[in-house]
């Protein structure tokens, strides 16, 4: 049976506000797809419209081409994983992964053998017994996802499920989420404000501010081709110059800026005379001189050695901060020296003026 | 003079522990850490753990074991008192069993009907409390907003501003066979001719359900409000039925708040004097009134007392085995 869902011009408000805007997506049966934005810009309050907790102001959630609206969220297919898990904690783990069962009236010995079974499959197949209480935070985790499991949802929902775990915990919990999703192989839709998460465990993201999907895609197109300045700035590290168009010459656009004029691929259709931003990554930045490039005349203020990665600071005119990441088998340059930095034109892009992610220095 | 300056005292010397209060955290900043000798010294610590002390012996301990004193000797004419006669003895307490000695029937029928019927009328005066409370206390506690809170806790509380006895009357009136609800249930044609709900108890028992209903919200309220919300909707969300969440999720995690209430509504209950002496018809006795006609009508006080601990440790026996059954120990109410 299939299990797409599709977020048809979905608007949420309260009251006033409005939490999420006009949203249009279709997530395939089977994928793990994660919405990724920062604090506030509504990921929790699409997750609960999808589990029913939420009916949408405007707009339709259609599971299996099914319209859910007005189907409480006891009667959808979905099963929700809440941001503290929410574990009951007066039961055993074993009747906490069955109450689903219970709920449906399966019978105790058939209820104990899913129980066990699913508890195999979290690897605590002896701990049973054991009170929620008595359990470490990757357990308790893994005891949520079962009792969600248990009741063999369409789709599973996953609000910021690892945020309350350390980082090395995390870490693990990412690939035991990612192959307990390959073994049951139904949807995972996972909502994180930690780009690594999404990056590394999503076949697709959606990108999200303000209530607003910005982009949806693979890890690679939202990481090389960042359809809004948002999602340029808020994925990953990324220098911006911010200037007004000068010239589009086919797929690309130059704009000027503060630090001169700036080449780049022209993706979103820009035209002469608009503000726009040109992107740079930290890792495109070097000091060697060829065709078809930016220059960019700084000064060095510091560098942070990572090891196999050293992070050089500059500055530029006006007070442009850049950063330009480089490896091991590259010479440093002197902090306080001046040089010239260069950057493919096909590794800048060209995008217009919007909003940027908190943390850049967008001016 | 010194009617005057006599009340003033307790005043001074609760504004002095004040100054001190507040010059020491002025002096120490928090103090909160500190062991309560070392924070108070030796010599207040003493008077403090004293002054408490004789507080609760003289006025709670000492008058209580005078009574269980009092219950175990007969009654005698004071020019007995102290003779051959004034010895311990359990008649106070047979008498309720077995009544006067040489009874034909054998058995205190009357009063062990009494003291039965008080005691299954407080458990279902307590069932029916708790059916009403419970629906308030999980909306005060995980739906209402902040406004129809406030509102609902000044609702729930300015009535019982009005002194007991003046509520009873109201109650009375409200019943009485030409009161609201008869007039009512005339007027809407659902009965011919009024119903006597003081004949039949429904006053009385709708006036102690009433009268103890803030003992049971409050200790509900305490307990679902210190619950998870996420823990309702994920029940909900594996597909529970709103009762099933009720009594299998929100119940058991409000058991101790659930304990707490409905052992002091049936305590009270049980021992409530003002709404019987009002609210009952005129053949049913509450056994409290029959405790209170002993002391103030045969002036039997040794009766009354035996009586009135009679019923009180049946109580605690009934309210034991009841939390026992329900596992629930004393240490989770108190918190
Ligand atoms: N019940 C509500 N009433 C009013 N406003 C709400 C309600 N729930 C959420 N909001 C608002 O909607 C916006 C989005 O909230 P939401 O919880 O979806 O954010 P989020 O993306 O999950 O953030 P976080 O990463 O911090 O969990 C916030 O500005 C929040 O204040
Ligand atoms: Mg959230």
């Amino acid at each position: 049976m299939s299990a797409d869902v599709e977020l048809d011009h979905v608007t949420i408000a309260f009251g006033n506000f409005i939490a999420v805007n006009d949203a249009s997506l279709k997530i395939n049966n089977g994928e793990f797809f994660s919405f990724l934005g920062p604090s506030g810009c509504g990921k929790t309050t699409i997750l609960r419209t999808v589990s029913g907790f939420l009916e949408p102001t405007k707009g339709a959630v259609r599971i299996g081409g099914r319209d859910m609206s007005g189907i409480g969220p006891n009667k959808r297919p979905t099963a929700l994983i809440f941001q503290n898990l929410a574990l009951f904690p007066l039961m055993t783990v074993a009747e906490n992964i069955a109450y689903g069962l219970r709920v449906r009236g399966m019978g105790r010995t058939e209820r104990r053998r899913k129980a066990e079974h699913l508890l195999n499959m979290i690897a605590l197949s002896d701990q049973g017994g054991k009170m929620v209480a008595e359990l470490s935070g990757g357990q308790k985790q893994r005891v949520a996802i079962a009792r969600a499991l248990a009741v063999e949802p369409q789709v599973l929902l996953l609000d910021e499920p690892l945020s309350a775990l350390d980082l090395k915990l995390r870490q693990h919990m990412r690939n035991e989420l990612r192959a307990i999703q390959q073994r049951v192989g139904i949807t995972f839709i996972y909502i994180t404000h930690d780009q690594g998460e999404a990056l590394t465990m999503s076949d697709r993201i959606a990108v999200m501010n303000e209530g607003v999907i910005q982009q949806v895609g693979d890890a690679k197109s939202i990481y090389d081709r960042p359809a809004t300045s948002f999602v340029a700035s808020f994925v990953g590290e990324n220098n911006s110059l911010i200037g007004k168009v000068v010239q589009v010459d086919g797929a690309y656009a130059q704009i000027k800026t503060q630090m001169g004029n700036v080449t780049g691929r022209n993706l979103q259709d820009i035209r002469i005379g608009e503000s726009a931003v040109a992107f740079i990554r930290p890792e495109k930045l070097t000091q060697h001189a060829a065709a078809n490039q930016n220059r960019l005349q700084t000064t060095v203020k510091s560098i942070a050695f990572e090891g196999n990665l050293s992070h050089v600071y500059l500055v530029g005119p006006g007070h442009r901060h850049l950063t330009m990441t480089v490896g091991r088998e590259t010479p440093l340059p002197e902090a306080g020296a001046d040089i010239g930095l260069h950057a493919a034109i096909d590794d800048t892009l060209i995008l217009p003026m919007g909003k940027l992610a908190s943390g850049e220095t967008g001016q | 003079m010194s009617r005057f300056l006599l009340p003033l005292i307790p005043v001074a010397v609760a504004l002095i522990f004040w100054g001190m209060a507040a010059a020491e955290r002025r002096a120490v900043g928090n103090v909160a850490h500190l062991g309560f000798f070392r924070r108070n010294g030796a010599a207040l610590s003493v008077y403090l753990l004293g002054a408490v002390g004789l507080w609760i012996l003289l006025l709670i301990v000492l008058p209580q074991l005078y009574m269980v004193e009092f219950s175990f000797r007969p009654r005698l004419p004071p020019s007995e008192m102290g003779g051959p006669k004034d010895a311990y003895t359990l008649a106070n307490y047979s008498y309720l069993i077995f009544g006067r000695p040489g009874d034909p029937e054998g058995y205190n029928k009357l009063h062990l009907g009494i003291f039965l019927r008080t005691i299954v009328a407080s458990i279902f005066v307590t069932m029916l409390n708790f059916a009403i409370c419970y629906p308030i206390a999980f909306f005060m506690a995980k739906v209402a907003k902040g406004g129809q809170m406030r509102l609902m806790v000044l609702a729930l509380i300015v009535p019982f501003w009005v002194n007991e006895i003046l509520r009873a009357f109201a109650f009375r009136i409200l019943f009485s066979s030409s009161g609201v609800f008869n007039t009512l249930l005339l007027a809407s044609g659902l009965v011919d001719a009024p119903v006597d709900f003081l004949r039949s108890d429904i006053a009385l028992y709708a006036g102690l359900s009433y009268a103890y209903l803030l003992l049971m919200i409050f200790p509900l309220y305490n307990a679902i409000e210190a619950m998870d919300s996420n823990q309702i909707e994920a029940a909900r969300d594996l597909g529970a039925p709103w009762w099933h969440i009720h009594l299998f999720v929100v119940m058991p995690y409000a058991k101790p708040g659930i304990a707490a209430g409905c052992t002091m509504v049936f305590m009270l209950t049980a021992g409530a004097l003002a709404a019987p002496q009002v609210l009952g018809g005129p053949s049913s006795l509450w056994f409290t009134q029959v405790v209170y006609n002993w002391f103030y009508q045969a002036f039997n006080w040794n009766l009354g007392a035996a009586y009135a601990f009679a019923l009180l440790i049946a109580c605690i026996i009934f309210v034991m085995v009841v939390l026992r059954l329900f596992k629930v120990s004393l240490g989770e109410i108190a918190r």
